[in-house]
Formats: C-alpha cells, sequence, structure tokens
C-alpha cells in the first residue's frame, strides 16, 4: 500500500528499488485516479464506521418495530426484519391518542421558546459583548456559573414560582422559565465579540441607534451563531421531558415527549405504537438537522467578514 | 461644515497611560489637517475623540461652537472613514451608501438622488448592486468614503485610509483625495503615520508624540522649521542626519559661537554653549572635492541604492550619532561607536560606490541645532 503512494521520483538511495518503486507507482494509477500520496480511505474510517453502526443499529430497530405487530416485538431475540409489515400502526397512534394536539402543543413550545432565545439571548449578548456597564463581569460570570446548577436542583424553585404564576397545567409553564439562558448569552455573546467593532462603530457614527446597530449589522452577521442557538434549543425544548412531566397533567396540554410515555403501561407496553409514535416525533428534529446541517457549511464557507 | 477644537484635552485609559495628553489644538472650516506621528502616539485615539468613540478623561472638544463632550456619535453630524473601512459585509455598496441616511430617516427619494451624486463624483456607478466582498481594495475604499461623504458631514475624519492599498493605488487615491476636499470643502481630519501623505495633502500638520502635539504648522513650515529634535527626525525621508556636537561660545563674547560634532565645524551666533544635537537633512550634503571651503565631512560609502535620478548613499562620519525618538527601528550593525551613520543624496551621474571614500561639503545655513538635553531647536 505505501510503496504505491510514495511518488517514484521521491524513493531514496537504490536504484533497483527507485524502479520497483516507479513500476509499482504506474501500475496504481492505471488502475485508479487516484493522486499520489491518498489512501483508499482514511483510518479514520476504522473509528468512524463502527461508530456509526453503532448509532444507527437502535433507529433501525425503532423503525422495524414501529411496523411489526405487537406479538413480533415481544419475541426474543428481537426480529430486524418484520415478517408482515403493520402500517396500520401509524394511523393506530392517531386515532388511540391525541397525537396531533401533542405534536401542535410541542411545536408552539419550541417554537416560541426557539424565538424567544433568539431575541433575549442576543440583547443580553450583545450587553455583554459590546456596552460597557457597572459589574458587568460579574453579573456575566454569575449567569455563567447558572450553568453549572444541574436542572434537577431548580427544578423545585422553579415549580414554586411557576405555581405562583398561576400557569400550572399550561403551556405558558413550558415556554414563560426558558425564554432565554445562560447557555445562549454566553454562544452570542462570544460570537459578537469576533465581530470587527469597526463596524458598529461606523454604524453608530453612520446614526444607528443600539438597537439598530444590533439588528441590522449585528445580527445579519451572525448567521452561524443564531443557527447553532436555534437548533441547540430546538433539540432542547423537543426532547424535554422532565419538565414538562412535573408541570403538565392532563393529555391535552401535553407534549409529543410526556404523551409518548402514556404509551407506557404498567404491566404492558404497545412497543410498535410506542416506536410508531417516536418515529413521528422525530421526523420534525431529523428534517432540521439536514436543513440545519446545509446551513453550517454555507455559513463557514462563506464567512467573508474581512472588507 | 464647523470648525473643532480641543481645549486642554486628555483621554487617559485605565492603567494611567495617556493616549492623548494635554492637547490644545484648533481645526479650521474646511481645513484638512493631518495628525501625524509613529504607531502609539495618540493619533487615532485624537481622531475617535472627534468622533465620539472615546470620551476626553479631561477637557473640551468642540465641533462649531458647541461642546460634545456628552454627544454620541450619531448626534455630532461627523463622518469617518476606518483603516479597514468597516463596509458592512451583508449589504450592497448601495445600501450601504444609504445606510446613513436612512438611519436619520431621509427620505426615499432624497436618498437615491445623493447616493446617485456620490456615486458619480467616486465612480462607483458600476459597483452599486455589488457586495464588498466583490470589490478590489481600491473600490472598497472609494465605497467607505462615499458611504461618509454622502450625509454631507460637518467634519469628515479619516484614520489612514490609504494604509490597506498598494504603493501605485495609494498615489492616485491621494490626488483624487486632495481634489475632492478641494471639491467639497468639508473641515477633514486625517489621520497617517506616512509623512509623505501630511506633506502632500495636508494645511496643517500636527506632529504627534506620547499623546503631546509637538508642533502644529503648514507642511513646508513642519519641514524646514522643525521645532525640536523628535519632528526633525520624523518629519523628512530619508531622516535628517542627525550627530552629537559641543558649542563652545567664544571668550569675549563678541564672535559666534562655534560648533564641533566630529570633523564637521562651523560657527553661528547667538548660540549658548553647551552639548547640542547638528542636523543635516541627506538632501543638503553636497559632494566635492578640495575646493569645499565651508564647513564638511569624510563620507565612507558603505551602500549606494539607486533611485533613478538620484542615488540614496548610506555611509559612516567620524563622530557620535544622536537620536531624534522618532526612528521606526533600533538600529542595526552599528556597534562602531567612534562612526556615526549618514544617509546623502547625490546625483546618480556621480555614480557612487561602496567603499569610496567623499569629501561631501554642506552650507552651514542649511544647518540644524538642536539642545541635546531638551531636544528644543536653536534658533538665532
Amino acid at each position: 500500500m505505501t510503496g504505491s503512494t510514495v511518488p517514484a521520483s521521491r524513493v531514496p538511495s537504490l536504484a533497483t528499488g527507485a524502479k520497483a518503486g516507479a513500476e509499482r507507482g504506474r501500475r496504481g494509477g492505471s488502475a485508479s485516479q487516484r493522486e499520489p500520496g491518498q489512501f483508499l480511505f482514511s483510518p479514520w474510517h476504522l473509528v468512524l464506521i463502527p461508530i456509526a453502526i453503532a448509532m444507527l443499529v437502535p433507529m433501525v430497530w425503532m423503525l422495524a418495530t414501529s411496523l411489526e405487530t405487537l406479538n413480533e416485538t415481544r419475541h426474543f431475540p428481537p426480529i430486524i426484519l418484520p415478517h408482515t409489515l403493520r402500517p396500520a400502526n401509524y394511523s393506530d397512534v392517531l386515532t388511540q391518542a391525541p397525537f396531533a394536539r401533542w405534536f401542535v402543543n410541542t411545536m408552539i413550545v419550541t417554537v416560541v421558546t426557539v424565538a424567544g432565545n433568539l431575541l433575549f439571548c442576543s440583547l443580553a449578548g450583545y450587553a455583554f459583548a459590546r456596552i460597557k456597564f457597572f459589574g458587568r463581569e460579574v453579573v456575566f460570570v454569575l449567569i455563567l456559573a447558572t450553568l453549572m446548577i444541574p436542572f434537577q436542583v431548580v427544578m423545585i424553585p422553579t415549580f414554586i414560582i411557576v405555581k405562583d404564576l398561576g400557569m400550572i397545567n399550561t403551556l405558558y409553564a413550558l415556554i414563560v422559565p426558558n425564554l432565554a439562558g445562560a447557555f445562549g448569552i454566553f454562544l452570542l455573546r462570544q460570537f459578537f465579540r469576533t465581530l470587527p467593532v469597526e463596524l458598529e462603530e461606523a454604524a453608530r457614527i453612520d446614526g444607528a441607534s443600539r438597537l439598530s446597530v444590533l439588528f441590522k449589522i449585528v445580527l445579519p452577521l451572525s448567521g452561524p451563531a443564531l443557527a447553532t442557538l436555534a437548533v441547540i434549543t430546538f433539540l432542547w425544548t423537543w426532547n424535554d421531558f422532565l419538565w414538562p412531566l412535573i408541570t403538565i397533567y392532563t393529555p391535552n396540554n401535553m407534549t409529543l415527549q410526556l404523551g409518548l410515555a402514556t404509551f407506557e403501561g404498567t404491566h404492558q407496553t404497545s412497543f410498535n405504537l410506542l416506536m410508531a409514535a417516536n418515529v413521528m416525533s422525530m421526523l420534525p428534529v431529523l428534517l432540521l438537522f439536514f436543513l440545519a446541517q446545509r446551513y453550517f457549511i454555507r455559513g463557514i464557507a462563506t464567512s467573508g467578514l474581512k472588507g | 461644515m464647523a470648525e473643532v477644537a480641543f481645549e486642554n484635552v486628555s483621554k487617559e485609559f485605565p492603567g494611567g497611560t495617556f493616549a492623548v495628553d494635554d492637547l490644545t489644538l484648533s481645526i479650521g472650516d474646511g481645513e484638512f489637517l493631518i495628525l501625524v506621528g509613529p504607531s502609539g502616539c495618540g493619533k487615532t485615539t485624537a481622531l475617535r475623540l472627534i468622533a465620539g468613540l472615546e470620551k476626553p478623561t479631561a477637557g473640551t472638544i468642540r465641533i462649531g461652537a458647541e461642546a460634545v463632550n456628552g454627544v454620541s456619535p450619531r448626534d455630532r453630524d461627523i463622518a469617518m472613514v476606518f483603516q479597514n473601512y468597516a463596509l458592512y459585509p451583508h449589504m450592497t455598496v448601495q445600501k450601504n451608501l444609504a445606510f446613513g441616511l436612512r438611519e436619520r430617516r431621509t427620505p426615499r427619494r432624497e436618498t437615491d438622488r445623493r447616493v446617485r451624486e456620490i456615486s458619480a463624483i467616486l465612480s462607483l456607478d458600476e459597483l452599486l448592486k455589488r457586495r464588498p466582498a466583490q470589490l478590489s481594495g481600491g473600490q472598497r475604499q472609494r465605497v467607505a468614503m462615499g458611504r461618509a461623504l454622502v450625509r454631507e458631514p460637518k467634519v469628515f475624519l479619516l484614520d489612514e485610509p490609504l494604509s490597506n492599498l498598494d504603493a501605485k493605488l495609494r498615489v492616485q487615491m491621494r490626488a483624487e483625495l486632495k481634489r475632492l476636499h478641494r471639491r467639497l470643502g468639508i473641515t477633514t481630519v486625517y489621520v497617517t503615520h506616512d509623512q509623505v501623505e501630511a506633506m502632500t495633502l495636508a494645511d496643517r500638520i500636527v506632529v504627534m508624540s506620547g499623546g503631546k502635539a509637538l508642533q502644529i504648522g503648514a507642511p513646508q513650515e513642519v519641514f524646514s522649521r522643525p521645532a525640536n529634535l523628535f519632528v526633525a527626525g520624523f518629519i523628512g525621508s530619508p531622516a535628517m542626519n542627525l550627530l552629537r556636537g559641543r558649542a563652545a561660545p567664544a571668550p569675549d563674547g563678541i564672535w559666534e559661537t562655534k560648533i564641533t560634532a566630529g570633523q564637521l565645524c562651523f560657527e553661528r551666533a547667538g548660540v549658548p554653549g553647551g552639548e547640542v544635537v547638528v542636523g543635516i537633512r541627506p538632501e543638503s550634503l553636497v559632494p566635492g572635492g578640495a575646493e569645499l571651503t565651508g564647513p564638511s565631512l569624510d563620507l565612507e560609502i558603505e551602500l549606494v541604492e539607486p533611485l533613478g535620478e538620484l542615488a540614496l548613499v548610506h555611509g559612516t562620519v567620524a563622530g557620535t550619532a544622536a537620536r531624534s525618538g522618532a526612528e521606526e527601528e533600533e538600529a542595526i550593525l552599528l556597534d562602531e561607536t567612534s562612526r556615526a551613520p549618514v544617509t546623502a543624496l547625490f546625483s546618480a551621474s556621480l555614480q557612487p560606490r561602496s567603499g569610496d571614500r567623499v569629501q561631501v561639503g554642506v552650507d552651514p545655513a542649511r544647518i540644524y541645532l538642536f539642545d541635546a538635553a531638551t531636544g528644543e531647536a536653536i534658533r538665532p
């Protein structure tokens, strides 16, 4: 392998070695259009392929289970290729549970939370990045420190506040406490600080107010950071389970993750229905992932801030 | 259009460094003033103080009759061109030009008219639909100027606007800038470290160092009558030659003071005795032979740089070099203390060669004298 990758001219010392190398090089060259010095695959693939398989197996298993009959799901060892496809699982989910309602609830909560994070974290992040005020560093460190407190610690106090605000068992309980977050503030502050400050100074001299500078100059140039925050907030909110579990108790106000849990019974679980519901609840996340992935690549390729 | 004035203005940064130190300066209506000095001399801070991007820690800044210390940049009616142009990358040239007008709620019709007008003046018509990333350096520079001028500001500020251009374009833009200023007559403050730009563009130059204005005056005056050693060393290219010397007044006080620096020896009236620094511009050194009657130096040529018509000659003479404090770099490879480096400009037809020893003469009237202790010019 290595012999064919070394260009003949670079093979040192022995004339015979050089000749053999040249021959091998020629043969390798005619067999494929590879450039010298390139492997068929990177050694990284030896690591990445097993990891990819390990990540894909649960997905495939979920998809398979969602198309099986209840009996097949209980078979051991598990059946990966169902004998007969049962797409009716999907329609069963939609009729047996208020699945559409959960979907809409989750959508509302997620979209509003993402929008709130983009807005409020931009404002706060910009203030921390560019506006000098007394105690800025201290407040910023305090906000950062909240990242280190586990959710389980603040869960009960937050619950009490939300209860006192009369939001228990409403979608407000899911939205309001999450409208801004330390992570988003940190992420955007760090990104804003990388933008050339002259752009903002030029805009201020041009007559823009601080808010104008943020919305007309800074945010249009922060696409990649905003996209990152949007995707991460979307995933967190969409997949959140614990907080909805303790604040929502009527099925009509549930989110998807909470609703899915109701498929798990005390004595038996309809795994085929649960997995069908799971597949449906995952689709928006997958869709977003593929869209955002394209956006990230574009964001990196065209980050022509200079000039 | 308006005057700009600094009244005892200081800007102290946290940590106690003074970027601008008790600066008093008035800039006339329609004047082209250039702040020039080596990097870190406070010239950019002075400009940012006018723009309102920095707040003075002491003193008053006036634009027109109004004290603007507490006025935000947007309300000062000034425009600024940044060194890296700071064009908004996500907007087309058209939108870049219109941004300031739109932010000030100028009616769309009026905005369009002014954008058309300025893009005609700066020949930007072809570029209006492009984005900054699609422009060349010179084009970006013109857009940056257009964006500043389209608002018809009271004061036009430029922070090293030509430093990112290649040499040829810089010369061309320099001329355009001067024409533009003549045409529009806007009060202009221009920051540069390039003394050629300063000499060619300015109505008046302010030479700055350590946050202080060392000399304020017309370019020719600053060149031919430098107030101190720093200005003498900074203005003029190649830089003035400086030698340590002694002034010895004649005992009876009637005769002129005798000044010696190495082999150089001349007399001048009204010079107090003591340590002095003798300054000679490279252009003042005239090569000659035995016929030289005035003061002269025995120059040993080390290096010749042909410039076409002229040749830049680097060599050494007997004596001790003095420093002006304006040198860009510490001189290297000059550890001989008994000889001082000297630069001269000879006609190329003389064909100076390295290794030659040449007798160079100098008109005593063209020799500058500075007090070695204070650096101040000693003038008759």
